[in-house]
């Protein structure tokens, strides 16, 4: 921490960024969590994902109490939740495009650039250095964006489809936004497994989100290859 | 009201970590109840605020109603009551200013419109059906009921008991329907009449209605004391 900052590369993360990533966290979690129990309570596939997974409290207490497997607490959860997804999404959005985040580190982005990085990501070749995000990274980001904003818009079409009513004819109709709700579900679930899995490989990034500022020494990184 | 949001945010913040970080599901303790309930009411009062008067639920071609519509209770078909329109009364109670009770004659001698909605479930299952009946505003403005209230409650047959604001008791596809599918209400689907509110969640339509009443402390639910959300618009 003491070396200067050009004998070591360094992350930062903004307060802002920090609130919003973790309220994002959080609330995506318990909002998988008590979609995988109203999704149970009528599966648009022919699969149920286990209780064990899923969040909404005891079946049978529920069952005692509600005269229902939780549905009730799952649905209170999602509808409590969203208002801190939306809230951390506001956040880290309007932070993004004001401090200039967004049109600095995760831009430029190009195919190119993405599949060079792709494919020596693909073996094992990509360096990671803190603080620079590699093409990969800046479309995968890009794409969580996306992919939130897809879930609000699908959870507004099905939470109101009557008082939002264009909204849901959008995403052809109340059966057809809840598909889209689930599959963007799906692939946030895929978002999130690479995301923590290199997080594990390179923890300084975790540090970085929880404090603010993590860095490593230049000597670290074995190429300069990435730019 | 601010107050009141950052009194929500910090409960659902911490609330939510520590169900998170331990890997445990605190769902049924208290605590975690209560915090959401304010959720559920803070709910309550967007869904008022998104509702409006005049925006109709989407109605479809006749051809696309289910004739074979799903039965749903917590009760089997043959245990729903069987009520006899010689012995049957609509009872009238609270701010309404003609109480006497009302035939099923009388009932289905009321002006009548016809719907064909979506039926959505809380559970995310829906269906489109036809339902025919007198509007609910037109059966309030007949017995004197004031509509300046807040609330309108139904008490039915089958031990069911639901509620709705006055906005929405007021909405011209908020009906009593005497008919479904073009048959008078089967017993199994609520006979003599369901209300039928195509703006509401399924589980806001009670059926085997026997009294109806008018007022302005909130009524109570049979699926919201069960913890579901109360304005349950859609």
């Amino acid at each position: 921490m003491s070396k200067p900052d050009r004998e070591q590369h360094v992350q930062t993360h903004a307060l802002a960024v920090r609130i919003a990533h973790w309220l994002m966290a959080l609330s995506i979690l318990i909002m998988i969590g008590s979609g995988w129990r109203i999704y149970d309570s009528s599966p648009i596939f022919d699969f149920r994902i286990p209780v064990w997974a899923t969040l909404g409290g005891d079946v049978e207490t529920a069952l005692a109490v509600h005269n229902d497997p939780g549905v009730a607490t799952a649905i209170a959860w999602h509808f409590a939740a969203m208002w801190l997804l939306l809230l951390g999404y506001l956040l880290f959005v309007g932070w993004g495009v004001g401090s200039g985040h967004f049109w600095r580190d995760f831009l430029p982005v190009s195919p190119r650039s993405f599949l060079r990085d792709f494919i020596a990501a693909a073996r094992f070749r990509l360096e990671h250095s803190l603080g620079e995000y590699n093409a990969v990274q800046r479309v995968f980001y890009w794409g969580v964006l996306a992919l939130v904003a897809l879930m609000l818009l699908s959870g507004v079409a099905i939470w109101k489809p009557v008082q939002t009513y264009p909204l849901v004819s959008v995403f052809g109709g109340f059966q057809g936004a809840r598909l889209v709700h689930f599959l963007g579900m799906a692939l946030i679930c895929g978002f999130l497994l690479v995301h923590v899995a290199l997080v594990i490989l390179v923890p300084r990034t975790f540090i970085a989100m929880v404090t603010g500022r993590a860095s490593e020494p230049l000597a670290h990184r074995k190429s300069e290859t990435v730019s | 009201m601010s107050v009141e949001r950052r009194h929500l945010l910090r409960n659902g913040l911490s609330i939510g970590s520590l169900t998170l970080l331990t890997g445990c599901d605190f769902s049924d303790s208290n605590v975690v109840q209560r915090v959401l309930a304010d959720f559920s009411r803070w709910n309550d009062r967007v869904q008022a605020a998104l509702f409006s008067d005049n925006r109709l639920a989407p109605t479809f071609p006749a051809e696309r109603a289910v004739k074979d519509f799903r039965y749903n209770a917590w009760y089997g078909p043959d245990r729903a009551p069987d009520l006899k329109p010689d012995d049957y009364r609509l009872m009238l109670s609270g701010l309404v200013a003609d109480k006497r009770p009302w035939t099923v004659a009388q009932l289905y001698a009321l002006p009548q419109v016809s719907q064909v909605t979506r039926h959505v479930c809380v559970e995310g299952w829906s269906m489109i059906g036809k339902w025919t009946g007198a509007p609910l505003k037109t059966f309030l403005e007949r017995v004197g009921a004031d509509t300046t209230a807040k609330y309108v409650g139904f008490e039915c047959a089958d031990g069911y008991y639901e509620s709705m604001d006055m906005p929405t008791a007021l909405h011209p596809q908020t009906i009593m329907a005497f008919y479904l599918s073009d048959e008078i209400l089967p017993r199994k689907y609520g006979y003599p009449f369901k209300i039928r509110v195509p703006t509401k969640l399924g589980f806001k339509n009670p059926k085997f209605v026997t009294t109806i009443y008018v007022t302005n402390v909130r009524p109570r639910g049979f699926w919201t004391d069960r913890g579901y959300n109360w304005f349950s618009g859609i």
